[in-house]
C-alpha cells in the first residue's frame, strides 16, 4: 500500500500543555520533533483551565513543597504514588518560575512577584491553616500558559502537524512503539509517522459523560490507542466531578471563585458546607464538595423549579475584585446563566471534569505495563503525560491547581527521558507494513456503507449510561446495570455506520473515530468502578461507604482483551522523606 | 409545542465537485430546551446531516475554533445565543480566507501573520533565580491583549486585510505585537518596531474598526495598533 511515511526522532501526540512542554524540551535538545494535534494547538483543552497552577513559592503565605506534598497525598485519599508526588511538588516552584520566564502573564503582588490564591485542600504545616499556593493569570491561567508554550515552540521551530488525527500506535514484534498512523484531516489521507519515541499527551476523556466541563475534543484518544495496543488503563473508576459547573450546561466555574471568597448556598440560603466540612468549608476537597451538593439536591434543598442546582454567591466580593481577578468566569456566567455574578449568584451543579486514571507511567513519563517481568515494566519507546496518563499523582481525587502542574512537570520529565532514551537508541526501528495494515483497519472500518446506528445516536446512548450508572453516587445495583448496558453498546458499536464517506475535512469521520475511543474509556471506567467495593476519593460507593485500606489500597489495571481487571500496589515510599501513612481524611 | 428555526448555510465540498451553494435547513427546537447557543443548533443539524462541516472544541468561547460569519457579522457560534439572531440564520465561512469545506476556512495565512510578529517574550539577560519582577501596574498593561484566542474574527472582518492579505499583518497579529511591546519584561522593542516600519505591515490599518466591533472577547486591536503607531512616531520624533 502506498501510504506516505515521515520519519522523526520524537512524535508527540497532543498539543495541550503536556505535549507542548515535552516538545519544547525536545526541541531545545536539538531533536527532530513532530507534534500531531487534531486541532490547532491553542484550541486544546488546556486553554480552558482557569484558576491556576500550584507551587509552594510562599509568595503570599508561608509555604513549603513538603506541605504541598502532604496535601496532595491526603487529597488523593492515599491512592497517589508518593514518589511521584514528592517529585512533582519539589520541582514545582522551579518550573513555575521557568514558565514566568517563558512569558506567562501571571497576576502580580505589589512586590512584583507572582500572586497566589487559596484553593481547595491546601494547608500550611501538614493540615494547619489554609495555604495560598495557586499561581494564576487572572482566571485564564490555562489560556495564558498554553499560548505561551505554543509561542515558545514557534521560537524553537518545533514541527507541527496541525489538524492531524492519530488513529493508532504502531508496535513492532518486540513490543517497541515505533510511531503512529495518523490521518490528515484536511486531505483525508493517512500518514505513517515513524519515531524513535512516541509521547501520548491527548488529555482527558470526560466526554464519556453527558454533562461535562470538558471540551468536545476530550474523547480519550490516547487511552483508546493504548488499550488497543494491548496496554492497560489504570484507576479509570476515579473521575472527578467538579462541584461548580454552570447548571444545565456543565461549563466550569473555577474553584478560584471560592478561593477568592465565594461560597455555596442552598434554596434556604443556608451556607451548607458548614455542615459537611466545618473547618475547610467551601474549600474542602472537590470530591467532598461535589458529594455535599449532590446530597443537598437529593434531599430537596436544591434551587430553581426543578431543584437541580445550588447557588454560588460572589456578589459580596464586589465588582472591582470580580472584574480584576475573575473576569473569565464573569463572562461565562453572563453567556450561559444569563446573569452578572456581580449582582446575581451563579446557578451551579457538579459536572464531570477530570480523569484521574489513565495510561500508567513512572515518574519519567515512561508507560509501564505488566508485560513480562513485573507490573511496572517500561514499554520501550512509549511515553504518556498529562490527563491521559496516570503517574499517579492524583490518586482517587485531584486537588485544584495540580493538573496544570502535572502537565508541566511530567511533560518536561517525559521530554528529558525521551532525549536520554534516544541517546541510547539512536536509530529508528523498522515499521512493518503489517503493523500499518492493522492500524488502517480502524480507519477503513468507517468506509462501510448501509443502514446502521448513527454516531450521534450511539454517543447519546453511551453518555447517558455513564451519567445514569456511573455518576457522583454509585450503588452495586446501578453499576451492575451499567456494566450490562455499556457492554451491549460496545457490541453495537459494530453496527454504527457513517453516511458521509467524503475525504476532505470529513468531521463526521473524526467523530466516529472519537466515538471508538470514548467507548473504550467508558467500558474501562464502568468495569473498574463496578469492581471496587469501597469508597475512596471520587469513587463513592453507597453500599460500601468506607475506605477499605486492607483490601483496596491498590491501583486498578484494566485490559481491553477479555475485559480483564488486574491490580498493583500503591507506591507508598517517597524519594527522600518519610511516607505519609493513610489516615482518616477530614476537612 | 416545539418551535422551528430556519437556517441558510454555505455549503462547499470539493470532493463532490460543483459550486458553493446556500442550503436551507429547518430545525425543530423541542419545548423545554435550555437556552441554546448557535453551536448547539449546529450540532443538532449535524446529527441530521453528517456532511455539514464546521470546527468546534471548547464550546465556551475560549478556544477560538468556531469563528464564522453569522447573519453578516463575524462571531463565535458557541457564545451566540440562538434567540439573539434572526431567521433565517445565515451562516457563511469567515470572509477573505480560502474555504476548505462548508464553514471551515484555511487559516494558514492568518497563522503566518501571527508568527511574523515573533509573538514570544524576548529577554537577553540571564535568567534570575526568581520571577522577572513586574508590578501590578506593569502587568495591567497586558490586560486586553493577552486574552486573544486567535479565532480570526477580527482580521477576516478587516477590509485592509481583504485587500492586502499578503502585506498587511492584520489586527490579530498586530494586537499580539503590542502585547509583547507592552510587556515590561520584553527587551526587543527596537527590533519589533523596525519590523513594523513599512507602508503595509502596520500602516495599512485605516482605523475602520471592524476588528474591535466584532471581537468576541471584547478586545480592541485598533487601539493597540494606535499605540504601536504612536511608539513609532515617538521614535522618529
Amino acid at each position: 500500500m502506498g501510504i506516505a511515511r515521515r520519519r522523526f526522532d520524537c512524535l508527540v501526540i497532543g498539543a495541550g500543555g503536556g505535549g507542548l512542554r515535552a516538545a519544547l524540551q525536545l526541541a531545545q535538545e536539538d531533536l527532530h520533533v513532530a507534534v500531531v494535534s487534531k486541532v490547532f494547538p491553542t484550541r486544546s483543552h488546556t486553554v480552558a483551565a482557569q484558576g491556576g497552577i500550584n507551587a509552594a513559592l510562599g509568595n503570599a503565605l508561608p509555604d513549603n513543597w513538603h506541605w504541598h506534598m502532604y496535601d496532595t497525598v491526603k487529597g488523593s485519599d492515599y491512592l497517589g504514588d508518593q514518589d511521584a508526588i514528592e517529585y512533582m511538588c519539589r520541582v514545582a516552584p522551579r518550573l513555575v518560575i521557568e514558565l514566568e520566564h517563558y512569558g506567562v502573564p501571571f497576576t502580580r503582588l505589589d512586590n512584583g512577584r507572582i500572586y497566589q490564591r487559596a484553593f481547595g485542600g491546601q494547608s500550611q504545616n501538614f493540615g494547619g491553616d489554609q495555604a495560598a499556593r495557586t499561581c494564576p493569570a487572572a482566571d485564564r491561567t490555562g489560556h495564558a500558559l498554553l499560548h505561551t508554550l505554543y509561542q515558545q515552540n514557534m521560537r524553537a521551530q518545533t514541527h507541527f502537524f496541525d489538524e492531524y488525527f492519530a488513529i493508532d500506535l504502531l508496535r513492532d514484534e518486540e513490543g517497541f512503539v515505533v510511531g503512529a498512523l495518523v490521518l490528515d484531516i484536511e486531505s483525508g489521507e493517512p500518514l505513517v509517522i515513524e519515531a524513535k519515541t512516541t509521547l501520548l499527551a491527548t488529555g482527558g476523556a470526560c466526554r464519556i459523560f453527558r454533562t461535562s466541563s470538558n471540551a468536545m475534543i476530550n474523547t480519550g484518544d490516547g487511552i483508546g490507542m493504548a488499550l488497543r495496543a494491548g496496554l492497560p488503563a489504570q484507576d479509570m473508576e476515579f473521575v472527578q466531578f467538579h462541584p461548580t459547573g454552570i447548571a444545565g450546561y456543565g461549563m466550569l466555574i473555577s474553584e478560584g471563585v471560592r478561593g477568592e471568597g465565594g461560597y455555596l448556598v442552598n434554596k434556604d440560603g443556608e451556607r451548607f458546607m458548614e455542615r459537611y466540612a466545618p473547618k475547610a468549608l467551601d474549600l474542602a476537597s472537590r470530591d467532598v464538595v461535589s458529594r455535599s451538593i449532590a446530597i443537598e439536591l437529593r434531599e430537596g434543598r436544591g434551587c430553581g423549579p426543578d431543584g437541580d442546582h445550588v447557588l454560588l454567591k460572589v456578589d459580596h466580593l464586589g465588582a472591582d475584585l470580580i472584574k480584576k481577578r475573575l473576569p473569565g468566569i464573569r463572562e461565562s456566567a453572563m453567556h450561559f446563566a444569563g446573569t452578572d455574578p456581580c449582582e446575581v449568584p451563579i446557578p451551579v451543579a457538579p459536572t464531570a471534569h477530570y480523569s484521574m486514571g489513565g495510561i500508567p507511567t513512572n515518574l519519567h513519563g515512561q508507560v509501564v505495563a505488566p508485560e513480562r517481568h513485573g507490573p511496572e515494566e517500561a514499554v520501550p519507546g512509549l511515553y504518556a503525560a498529562g490527563e491521559c496518563a496516570c503517574v499517579s499523582v492524583h490518586g482517587a481525587n485531584r486537588l485544584g491547581g495540580n493538573s496544570l502542574l502535572d502537565i508541566i512537570v511530567f511533560g518536561r520529565a517525559a521530554g528529558e527521558h525521551m532525549a536520554e532514551y534516544i541517546r541510547e537508541n539512536p536509530y529508528n526501528r523498522p515499521v512493518a507494513d503489517e503493523a500499518v495494515d492493522r492500524a488502517m483497519q480502524g480507519l477503513s472500518r468507517w468506509d462501510r456503507k448501509g443502514d446502521g446506528i448513527s454516531v450521534a445516536d450511539m454517543y447519546d446512548r453511551m453518555s447517558r449510561v455513564m451519567e445514569q450508572n456511573c455518576s457522583v453516587f454509585r450503588t452495586e445495583e446501578v453499576m451492575a446495570e451499567g456494566v450490562k448496558r455499556i457492554l451491549e453498546l460496545e457490541e453495537q458499536l459494530e453496527d454504527v455506520r457513517l453516511s458521509d464517506h467524503s475525504r476532505t475535512f470529513n468531521t463526521a469521520r473524526i467523530e466516529a473515530l472519537e466515538l471508538g475511543n470514548l467507548m473504550e474509556v467508558a467500558v474501562a471506567t464502568m468495569l473498574s468502578a463496578a469492581a471496587r467495593t469501597e469508597s475512596r476519593g471520587a469513587h463513592s460507593h453507597v453500599d460500601y461507604p468506607d475506605r477499605d485500606d486492607k483490601n483496596w489500597l491498590k491501583h486498578t489495571l484494566y485490559l481491553k482483551d477479555g475485559h480483564v481487571l488486574d491490580y498493583k500496589p500503591v507506591r507508598m515510599r517517597p524519594l527522600s522523606v518519610e511516607a505519609f501513612p493513610p489516615k482518616e481524611r477530614v476537612y | 409545542m416545539s418551535t422551528f428555526r430556519q437556517f441558510s448555510i454555505y455549503r462547499y465540498d470539493p470532493d463532490a465537485g460543483g459550486e458553493p451553494r446556500m442550503q436551507s435547513y429547518r430545525l425543530e427546537i423541542p419545548d423545554g430546551s435550555r437556552e441554546l447557543m448557535l453551536l448547539d443548533a449546529l450540532g443538532m443539524l449535524k446529527a441530521q446531516d453528517e456532511s455539514l462541516a464546521f470546527r468546534r472544541s471548547c464550546r465556551e468561547g475560549v478556544c477560538g475554533s468556531d469563528g464564522m460569519n453569522i447573519n453578516g457579522r463575524n462571531g463565535l457560534a458557541c457564545i451566540t445565543p440562538l434567540r439573539s439572531i434572526k431567521d433565517p440564520v445565515t451562516l457563511r465561512p469567515l470572509p477573505g480566507l480560502p474555504v476548505i469545506r462548508d464553514l471551515i476556512v484555511d487559516m494558514t495565512q492568518f497563522y503566518n501573520q501571527y508568527r511574523a510578529v515573533k509573538p514570544w517574550l524576548i529577554n537577553h539577560e540571564p535568567e534570575p533565580e526568581i520571577e522577572r519582577l513586574q508590578t501590578p501596574a506593569e502587568r495591567d498593561q497586558l490586560d486586553g491583549l493577552y486574552e486573544c484566542i486567535l479565532c480570526g474574527c477580527c482580521s477576516t472582518a478587516c477590509p485592509s486585510f481583504w485587500w492586502n492579505p499578503d502585506r498587511f499583518l492584520g489586527p490579530a497579529a498586530l494586537l499580539q505585537s503590542w502585547r509583547f511591546l507592552a510587556d515590561s519584561r520584553d527587551q526587543a522593542t527596537a527590533e519589533r518596531l523596525d519590523d513594523l516600519e513599512d507602508p503595509y505591515r502596520l500602516f495599512r490599518c485605516h482605523t475602520i474598526m471592524n476588528c474591535s466591533d466584532v471581537c468576541p472577547k471584547n478586545l480592541n486591536p485598533t487601539k493597540a495598533i494606535g499605540k504601536i503607531k504612536a511608539a513609532l512616531m515617538k521614535r522618529v520624533g
